[in-house]
């Protein structure tokens, strides 16, 4: 057995969650897909002294798509919220950033919630929370609060959840605009893998083809994903024509500081993180003017 | 020292399984250690290789990624159930062994519950497809080409098979 010895609880519902957290402290972990938590406890970089299951807690897991919104519960899997075709209508960047993630096998058992907390840094679907603005519901004993995706991110592997809560579902918002086209892409070493660099982006048109509103973001050149709200604003009022999106991609891929490793050299990474950029907001634009 | 033992029922190629497991015991260690069904492999135990894919309610999921605890009240499909109920190979399994789709047979378990797991959903893949299926499955042997052979013609005699 690879894992360190473990005391396992299979939780029925969110309040017996709360309550177990409560009791047992930091000393326990959520098991949600396991397909993070597992592998760093099978090498011993992890050994909680309680595992909380809450893969059987229905309550967790459904996908409600509202006016405004579509609200997804945190135990939700990857592959259930990629096969939703009236999610990928109101909020296509999802199931356009889940082609990226991982493999068929790992996205069976994988969620959404699990994603988020992880906070990889590289990871795709916490770049379309940050993008989009996603709100995380966070529930504890004690109560509930809402976090928006640029407070719930503190850093690498790293989120504002305190101990005793538990993410109990996602609000991404939907924008009504007749003509908004989205897109995701990344560079890897292989497909699959986590990002070196990846971009999203979201952009509205009226009908004359002027921007009304844009969103876009980069992930792997920082210690969270980036949105950037300002130099998105910028592009408002344009047509989006090429020399708009090289601009507004240049301009955030100077704002970055990526590092170095093994993989890629920062300098190259911010080179990717302009062109990637760039190849969103050209993508999402013609989405946009597609529709 | 004494681990905290649970209790597991699970339905395993369609036979109904119990045990007492420790929870730090994972699902391919349970299924082959404890029930003896050595068709799954593992490779690497961290989620990389896709060698222990087993199906979860149908749908192919890393076996080394849960624990056997967690299998409690679902149904799992490995390698071994994937034969007819002769024990004679299935379509998929016989178009491995046509179109040369296995040499050392390390991934072969996994490859075919992976593509299995396509063909149920989507009897008539693309290339491209096929190659999205298995691209959670490492192999060193092949060069992946004649298991997307393999898969292909497994699609097409199905095909001609239901005429
Ligand atoms: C081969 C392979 C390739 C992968 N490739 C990618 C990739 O390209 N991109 C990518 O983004 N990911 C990738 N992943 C990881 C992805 O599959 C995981 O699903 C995800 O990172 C974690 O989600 P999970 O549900 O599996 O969470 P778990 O592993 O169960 O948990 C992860 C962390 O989140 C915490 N947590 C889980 N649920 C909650 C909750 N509701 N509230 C509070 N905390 C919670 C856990 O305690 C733990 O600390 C890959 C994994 C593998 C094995
Ligand atoms: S042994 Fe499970 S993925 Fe390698
Ligand atoms: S046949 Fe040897 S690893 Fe695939």
């Amino acid at each position: 057995m690879k894992a360190a010895p473990f005391e396992y609880a299979r939780a029925a519902s969110l309040s017996e969650v709360c309550a177990l957290l409560a009791t047992h402290g930091d000393g326990a972990k959520l098991l949600a897909g396991g397909q993070s938590l597992v592998p760093m406890m099978a090498m011993r970089l992890v050994r909680p002294a309680w595992l909380v299951d809450i893969n059987e807690i229905a309550e967790l897991k459904f996908i409600a798509v509202e006016k405004d919104m579509a609200r997804t519960g945190a135990c939700t899997r990857q592959g259930a919220v990629e096969r939703d075709h009236a999610l990928a209508a109101r909020v296509p960047l999802l199931r356009q950033a889940l082609a990226w993630v991982g493999h068929v096998q790992t996205r069976n058992r994988g969620t959404i919630g699990g994603s988020l907390a992880h906070a990889d840094p590289c990871a795709e679907l916490p770049l379309v929370a940050q993008v989009l603005g996603a709100r995380m519901l966070l529930r504890s004993g004690t109560g509930a609060r809402t976090l928006e995706a640029e407070k719930f991110f503190a850093g690498p592997m790293a989120t504002n959840v305190r101990p005793g809560e538990c993410l109990e579902e996602i609000h991404w918002p939907a924008w009504s605009w007749r003509h908004t086209g989205s897109a995701f892409t990344e560079i890897s070493v292989r497909h699959g893998d986590f990002a070196m660099v990846a971009a999203a982006a979201q952009v509205a048109i009226d009908g004359d083809g002027r921007c009304v509103r844009a969103a876009f973001g980069l992930g792997g050149v920082g210690g969270t994903p980036l949105a950037f709200p300002k130099i998105a604003g910028r592009l408002v009022g344009t047509r989006l024509d090429d020399a708009a999106v090289n601009d507004a991609a240049h301009a955030a891929a100077t704002e970055t500081q990526p590092g170095s490793d093994l993989h890629a050299s920062a300098e190259y990474r911010r080179h990717l993180a302009g062109v990637l950029a760039a190849r969103a907001l050209r993508e999402a634009r013609e989405r946009a003017r597609s529709l | 020292m004494s681990e905290t033992l649970h209790a597991v029922s699970v339905e395993v190629n369609g036979k109904p399984r119990s045990a007492q497991v420790p929870a730090r015991l994972s699902l391919v260690d349970w299924l082959r250690d404890d029930l003896l069904l050595t068709g799954t492999h593992v490779g690497c135990e961290h989620g990389i290789c896709g060698a222990c894919s087993v199906m979860l309610d149908g749908e192919p999921v890393r076996a080394c990624l849960m624990y056997a605890v967690q299998a409690h009240g679902h149904r799992v499909t490995t390698v071994e159930g994937l034969a007819k109920p002769d024990g004679s190979m299935s379509v998929l399994q016989d178009s491995f062994c046509e179109a040369h789709g296995l040499q050392c047979g390390y991934c072969t378990p996994g490859m075919l519950i992976a593509a299995q797991g396509l063909l149920n959903t989507n009897p008539d893949p693309t290339e491209a497809q096929i190659r999205d299926a298995i691209g959670g499955n490492l192999c060193r042997c092949t060069g992946y080409q004649q298991i997307v052979e393999a898969v292909q013609l497994a699609a097409e005699r199905t095909a001609k098979e239901a005429k």
